[in-house]
């Protein structure tokens, strides 16, 4: 190891955002507790205050600010760090750092890059230096050529081979593009194309080509391994972040195994990496022919998951290489005894699989391709592809069971959806099956390998099989044995068996259990090893399979364990808090004497790292495999609060199987889940609501609303398209939301709830024991309610609350503790208008903001909360929130920009992918760091104002004038431009896209001469939305920072224009004291 | 499915564990070792090396892509086999792929078992067979379809299973300017193709031929299966090679053993030997690492050699030894596969090592 390096500078990865997600703070956590090992001092800039690497005793010195060069500079220029790590913190990181090698300055601080050298990173960003590159060692790429005229074309298209594709250059939108088999097509397309553009690119296609990743490592030795490789069920066209996953490869024979393997081993060596790398391959289904896509010269969201698929510490084991050891100097740290030097053999298949939230968003393209637009994923561990695949497809948890015994998707043209796949692909492929597709006409349509069709066939043939029966008791014990070795649920089983007739689906699943455990038919606990059990090890990285006979493992029976269940798959609305939290709840359990045991299956998580607990079951979070563990445990007591909602769904039904719940009892939390229960519960003592009430008619609804007055807030418990919810501001916006988006009948019925505007949006996130609030932290929103409080800026402590609401909240949480008997966490969210205050929602678990408001108030509430659950001694913290000198803010990352067509706007339903905490010693200070850190910039001079209604216009009024003061050009289109000009400010009226005049405000956007939009929709509606959505959508798709409220664009016009970004104070978390 | 055969794996030990019989149905008996290689499963079975053994595969999902065709070039080398014919008494898998799917791809793993009289049995808990395996070390192992009293137990290495698996005759491959005498003790094609592609003349001969008489430049001693300590001629007429003249020698796996044999050294049984894809062999005195191919079940014992040779390789695992070389004259020899198929490629080196030294 290197001696001269004794301070090291690590950048994350900032937000949460669609393509760099949870999997940076694994992999970052991991450098970290390499360094640490060293006795290396460490800092870490990561504004995302809810990751477990922002935590205390991760890093030694945490700064929450934005991962740009302009705040690494100060932070390098303040803390001198000889070595700084870049490869940690995904995309955002990486560019950051050669940035700042660019710019000179890692150099002028004298700051050495460890591991990978700049150059070589530089080599894989750059397409023309890749290719050159890779050329060098004959090694292929995808490359197209440039031609003018038709010979040359067909010349191009003669040395790449057919099929080639060609597009026509400087055209928009694919036109004049196309597939040609052959010279005859081609002759006719490139004509075509050549009338309309000069110049066209001729590429090879590899459509339907396999699409295969290898993880390889090198030491500056130039010893080398690959740890895994993986191949995608999807071909070639989809993203990987976007396709199936399954590791290792399936389809590859030992030559192309190991050719590629060569190859990659090859590309590393001739790149320079130092620590780890992914080579993605294209691969021909009908030869060994293949091309290097793509080399990823950092830590991915794949090698994150072959980490999780192999047991190898890929982000571990490449910051030790980075600080200059051999692999040969290290050790397996599964097996402790063999070498780091290895390749893990698997004796078990995994899949990954993606989780897509596209539902939440209004007019978004569904279609699957080359840009990632899943939010999660999970990985499921097997001993047959169809026992991890139908895990896989119900730990997506969006309702679905497994491969079969799915409520029926309605598809108009199954040939047209197996052809364009979408985020309902698999199910397609099920439906297609049911029709009587064969595995031949599905592998021409979607070009998915036979093999993968073939055996999602066989849990079609099974199905078919038990739904020969009718009672679940005469399925004969081989058949049942089957279906669970191909991964059927209790409840596929039983739903085969009944059809329809199945009334009581939860009594189902007991009693299919039961049956099948009278005739021993039960899982078994099998470890990963890294070794395929060539070595013995003591490992505790689980997972459960019906395909064998015999644990790895001993139970002790000594009720010595406390089983923690997971968050599963990042999601809008459930993401890396909740990890944390989990993460916070084993720690506790282990240092208070409890084996600490986890149930998880979120590849991109810290609480899914074997070291993070005593025994991790890499399974699934559902009723039966959540009771398969306990009654292997036999543990003191589970701990649902910790994971967000799917382990709160359990509650009730655990609580029937005499499991010891630790913390709120499951009536408890069922009273608070029950919107009647809780209702009743709040009239009772007293507390207000919102008025709501749940309808089953048109005319019930019209009744109702007579009463509380438009706008009403719409929720359907059943929904055909679109969101969930809706505000609905008149009679004719209800009639359309509820004719378009929802049924209202006996048996879908709909509940509205008034809806108060301008209204203030108070938390409190909060431990109570036995009813007794222990601590407690009120935090306030900037936004209005009617934005989602996921998607909302949260300042905490509050800085503009009336002493009183704070008063009457205090004691409302109080009461409903009390009322609750809650023991643990729990949050309330309250409406607070003229300190009025009404509670909206209460949930008996961690909240999102709980990893929040626990590091700005520097209290760990899940420490605390898990000492109470767990009955244990603690100490009443004597500290208080209004006892702060400095101010957090919490703000929302979106990911529009992936997500192409959404219209960015905000709404009752959440949207934001990631968030950002940060410390100021004033409100404006923490506001603009947070907003610089969710990607927004200080505009330079342009920007563009439609401020909605007439409150919302005079909300931003002052902002404006604030502008103008500042230098700033304002252009503004019609009521706007009229508004400011009354009022005497300044500006330049610019036109909708709707309008004939010039100048057009999304040209505007289109050249770049806007700096940053303020679009604020007047209200939900369709109608509305219509109007501004060219102009959102134009501000996202070219790059430029929107704002769609008025409150946040007044606080963010605020922060800039009275404070200069170098005002922003370089401070370290532990120096806000 | 619900159709094929129940069959039992039955340990000398007395475990008994139940399966399917997906390939030919006779009982068999056998030395059971298992490998942890995920791919490569033709390559195994027609490895002579696992001559009179039972596979187990520890990847529990099998013949996905099916078997290549058996057809043979013009030097009479298979296409796609390590040899001629599967070698392994039966193969023990978790999960059966009945359909298969690869363009090259002649026909199912099953059916090749079928055609060439192979047990294969799937339906087993290998992972738990593979513990028993490697905690009690190779065991004996039988195959019965009804009665346990069907076939006997057998211990392969009783057998000296070199003289089995060796070519009869003495066979020539490919021109060149350099001779090279390859002794068979059960060689795999694909060491053939290694030394052809590098433009030297293989004239390979029977374990137990004295080559001293032929003309040649280098002498490469092959893999094989069994027990060593059975290949006394072979190891008497390395000897004569060495202290007759001066030329080059290689040999892999078993020619590992059998060149430590004819320098003094002893050969001993490992508890389960190594048969994988991820061996990691370090080169001695540097820092150069390889993950290297394996299938062996003795090993050379390092403190035997004489002091005129010297350790190659050294396992990075547990220490045993991988390779040793002469001091100052031009032998050496690996005891993993450089020649790989199945398995990483990284040491392919040495066969230029080789060839340079002719």
């Amino acid at each position: 190891m290197r001696d001269n390096i004794k301070k090291v500078l690590i950048l994350g990865s900032g937000a949460l955002k669609i393509g760099e997600a949870g999997e940076f703070d694994y992999s970052g956590s991991q450098a970290l507790k390499a360094l640490k090992e060293e006795g290396i001092e460490t800092v870490l800039i990561n504004p995302n205050i809810a990751t477990v690497q922002t935590s205390e005793g991760v890093a030694d010195r945490i700064y929450y600010l934005p991962v740009t060069p302009f705040f690494v500079e100060k932070v390098i220029k303040k803390e001198k760090p000889q070595g700084i790590l870049l490869a940690f913190g995904g995309q955002t990181a990486l560019n950051c750092g050669v940035k700042l090698y660019e710019g000179g300055i890692l150099e002028k601080y004298n700051v050495e890059v460890l591991g990978t050298p700049v150059q070589a990173i530089m080599d894989t960003e750059d397409r023309e230096l890749f290719v050159k590159k890779l050329d060098q060692i004959s090694v292929k790429t995808i490359k197209s050529e440039a031609v003018d005229n038709i010979v040359d074309a067909r010349r191009a298209a003669k040395e790449l081979g057919y099929p080639v594709i060609i597009r026509a250059a400087y055209a928009l939108g694919g036109l004049g593009s196309g597939f040609c088999d052959n010279e005859d097509e081609l002759n006719v397309l490139a004509e075509k194309a050549l009338s309309f553009s000069p110049q066209l690119l001729v590429e090879k296609s590899l459509k339907g080509w396999k699409e295969v990743e290898y993880e390889v490592v090198r030491d500056r030795f130039d010893n080398c391994i690959t740890v895994c490789n993986m191949e995608n069920f999807d071909p070639l066209g989809i993203h990987t972040g976007e396709s199936i996953v399954v590791a290792p490869s399936q389809t590859l024979t030992n030559a192309e195994y190991h050719k590629l393997r060569e190859l990659a081993i090859r590309i590393i060596r001739h790149i320079g990496i130092v620590g780890e790398c992914n080579v993605q391959y294209a691969f021909d289904p009908y030869s060994e022919d293949y091309r290097v896509i793509e080399v990823n010269a950092r830590l991915s969201r794949s090698s994150a998951l072959a980490s999780k698929a192999t047991g190898y510490p890929l982000a571990f084991v490449a910051a030790k290489l980075g600080l200059g050891y051999g692999l040969f100097d290290l050790k397996n740290s599964v097996t402790k005894t063999t070498s780091a030097f290895f390749e893990p053999a698997l004796d078990y298949i995994v899949c990954k699989l993606p989780r897509w939230d596209l539902g939440k968003f209004q007019g978004v393209d569904r279609e699957l391709g080359s840009s990632m637009k899943s939010v999660g994923e999970v990985m499921a561990i097997g001993r047959t592809f169809e026992e991890a695949i139908q895990k896989g497809l119900r730990m997506i948890g969006q309702g679905m069971h497994g491969f079969v015994g799915n409520k029926e998707i309605k598809i108009d043209n199954i040939d047209k959806a197996l052809r364009e796949p979408t985020d309902k692909r698999i199910f397609v492929i099920s439906k297609a099956f049911r029709q009587g597709y064969t595995v031949d006409q599905i592998h021409e349509l979607t070009k998915i390998d036979r093999w993968f069709l073939q055996k999602l066939y066989n849990i079609m043939m099974t199905a078919n099989e038990l739904e020969a029966y009718s009672d679940v008791k005469y399925v004969p014990t081989d058949l049942i044995k089957k279906a669970k070795q191909q991964g059927f649920s209790d409840f596929q089983i039983g739903r085969s068996v009944l059809k329809d007739s199945m009334t009581d689906a939860e009594q189902t699943i007991l009693d299919v259990r039961k049956l099948r455990k009278e005739h021993g038919i039960l899982p078994v606990v099998k470890q990963i090893d890294t070794l395929a059990a060539e070595y013995p090890a003591q490992t505790n990285y689980l997972y459960l399979t019906y395909n064998g006979e015999y644990n790895d493992v001993n139970y002790l029976g000594d009720h010595k364990s406390v089983v923690v269940l997971g968050s599963g798959a990042y999601r809008i609305g459930s993401s890396v808090e909740f990890d944390w939290c989990s993460v916070n709840a084993l720690t506790t359990a282990r240092e208070n004497g409890f084996r600490s045991v986890m149930i998880n299956y979120n590849p991109e998580t810290v609480s899914t790292d074997y070291d993070m607990c005593d025994r991790l079951y890499f399974d699934e979070l559902t009723f039966e495999r959540v009771m398969d563990i306990l009654d292997l445990e036999n543990p003191h007591g589970v701990i649902l609060s910790v994971g967000g909602q799917i382990p709160n769904n359990l509650a009730m039904r655990l609580d029937e199987q005499k499991i010891n719940i630790l913390g709120t009892q499951a009536k408890y939390i069922d009273n608070a889940e029950d919107r009647h229960k809780f209702s009743t519960m709040c009239d009772v003592i007293g507390v207000d609501q919102p008025r709501w009430k749940e309808l089953s008619s048109m005319d019930d609804v019209n009744e109702f609303i007579a009463e509380v007055g438009f706008p009403v807030l719409v929720r359907p418990s059943y929904v055909l398209s679109g969101a969930a919810m809706n505000v609905c501001s008149n009679q004719q916006e209800l009639v359309q939301f509820l004719e378009l988006a929802a049924n209202v009948s006996k048996k879908h019925p709909v509940v509205i709830s008034q809806f108060i505007e301008g209204a203030k949006e108070v938390e409190v996130d909060a431990v109570a024991d036995n009813g007794e609030v222990v601590m407690y932290a009120i935090s306030e929103h900037i936004e209005f309610a009617g934005v989602h409080s996921g998607d909302a800026t949260i300042q905490f402590p509050p800085q503009k609350l009336y002493v009183e609401t704070v008063r009457r909240v205090k004691k409302v949480a109080r009461e409903i503790a009390k009322e609750l008997n809650i023991t643990g966490p729990f949050n309330i969210q309250f409406l607070a208008k003229e300190n009025d205050i009404k509670v909206i929602e209460c949930n008996l678990r961690a909240s999102r903001s709980f990893p929040f408001v626990s590091k700005v108030l520097k209290i760990n509430f899940i420490e605390l909360a898990t000492k109470i659950m767990l009955g244990l001694p603690y100490e009443k913290p004597s500290k208080n929130e209004f006892d702060l000198d400095y101010v957090g803010i919490k703000a929302s990352q979106f990911s529009f920009s992936r997500l192409q067509k959404a219209d960015p706007v905000l709404g009752v339903d959440m949207a934001s992918t990631g968030e950002v905490g940060c410390l100021g010693d004033d409100p404006a200070e923490a506001v603009l760091t947070a907003m610089l850190s969710v990607g927004h910039r200080i505009p330079e001079k342009n920007i563009l104002l439609s401020t909605g209604t007439t409150k919302q216009k005079i909300t931003l009024l002052e902002s404006a004038r604030m502008l103008v003061d500042k230098g700033y050009n304002l252009f503004a289109t019609g009521g706007t431009y009229r508004f400011l000009t009354e009022n005497n400010v300044p500006c330049t009226q610019v036109y909708w896209p709707s309008e004939e005049m010039q100048p057009q405000a999304l040209e505007m956007i289109q050249k770049k001469q806007i700096d940053m939009v303020i679009n604020i929709p007047k209200n939900l509606t369709s109608g509305e939305l219509s109007n501004g959505y060219k102009i959102r959508r134009g501000a996202i798709d070219n790059n430029i920072p929107l704002i769609t409220n008025a409150r946040l664009a007044s606080a963010f016009i605020n922060a800039f224009t009275t404070i200069d970004i170098d005002d922003i104070k370089i401070k370290s978390w532990d120096e806000y004291k | 499915m619900q159709k094929d055969r129940p069959v039992s794996l039955i340990l000398d030990n007395g475990t008994v564990f139940h399966g399917k019989s997906f390939g030919y149905e006779q009982p068999t008996n056998g030395e059971v070792v298992f490998s942890t290689a995920m791919v490569g499963y033709p390559e195994s079975l027609t490895d002579p090396s696992y001559s009179g053994q039972i596979l187990v595969v520890t990847f529990p999902l099998v013949g996905n892509y099916g078997v290549p065709v058996g057809s043979f070039d013009a030097d009479g080398l298979s296409s796609f086999y390590e040899s001629n014919k599967i070698h392994a008494q039966a193969i023990i898998v978790s999960d059966y792929s009945f359909e298969h799917s690869h363009w090259n791809a002649e026909k199912s793993l099953g059916e090749w078992l079928k055609a060439e009289k192979v047990v294969g049995i799937y339906g087993i808990d290998t992972r738990e067979l593979t513990k028993i395996l490697r905690e009690k070390g190779s065991m004996k192992g039988k195959i019965v379809f009804e009665d346990e009293n069907e076939i006997e137990f057998a211990d392969p290495n009783l057998v000296n299973q070199v003289a089995v698996v060796s070519c009869d005759e003495v066979i020539r491959y490919g021109k060149g300017d350099k001779k090279v005498v390859l002794v068979d003790c059960g060689v795999k094609h694909n060491i053939i193709r290694c030394l052809l592609k590098r433009n030297v003349e293989v004239i390979r001969v029977p374990w137990d031929y004295d080559w001293n008489d032929l003309e040649f430049d280098g002498l490469f001693i092959s893999n094989g299966p069994g027990d060593p300590n059975h290949c006394d001629i072979t190891v008497e007429n390395i000897k004569k090679t060495m202290n007759n003249t001066d030329k080059p020698i290689f040999g892999i796996c078993m020619g590992n053993q059998l060149l430590s044999r004819a320098a003094g050294a002893t050969v001993y049984k490992l508890k389960y030997g190594h048969r994988s894809h991820n061996q990691p062999v370090r080169m001695v005195g540097t820092n150069r690492c390889f993950i290297t191919s394996q299938n062996h079940g003795y090993a050379v014992d390092n403190t035997t050699l004489p002091s005129d040779w010297e350790p190659l390789f050294i396992n990075m695992n547990d220490d045993t030894n991988e390779g040793i070389r002469h001091k100052s004259k031009p032998y050496f020899s690996a005891q993993f596969h450089p020649e790989a198929a199945s398995g990483p490629t990284d040491t392919d080196f040495l066969f230029d090592d080789f060839v340079k030294l002719l």
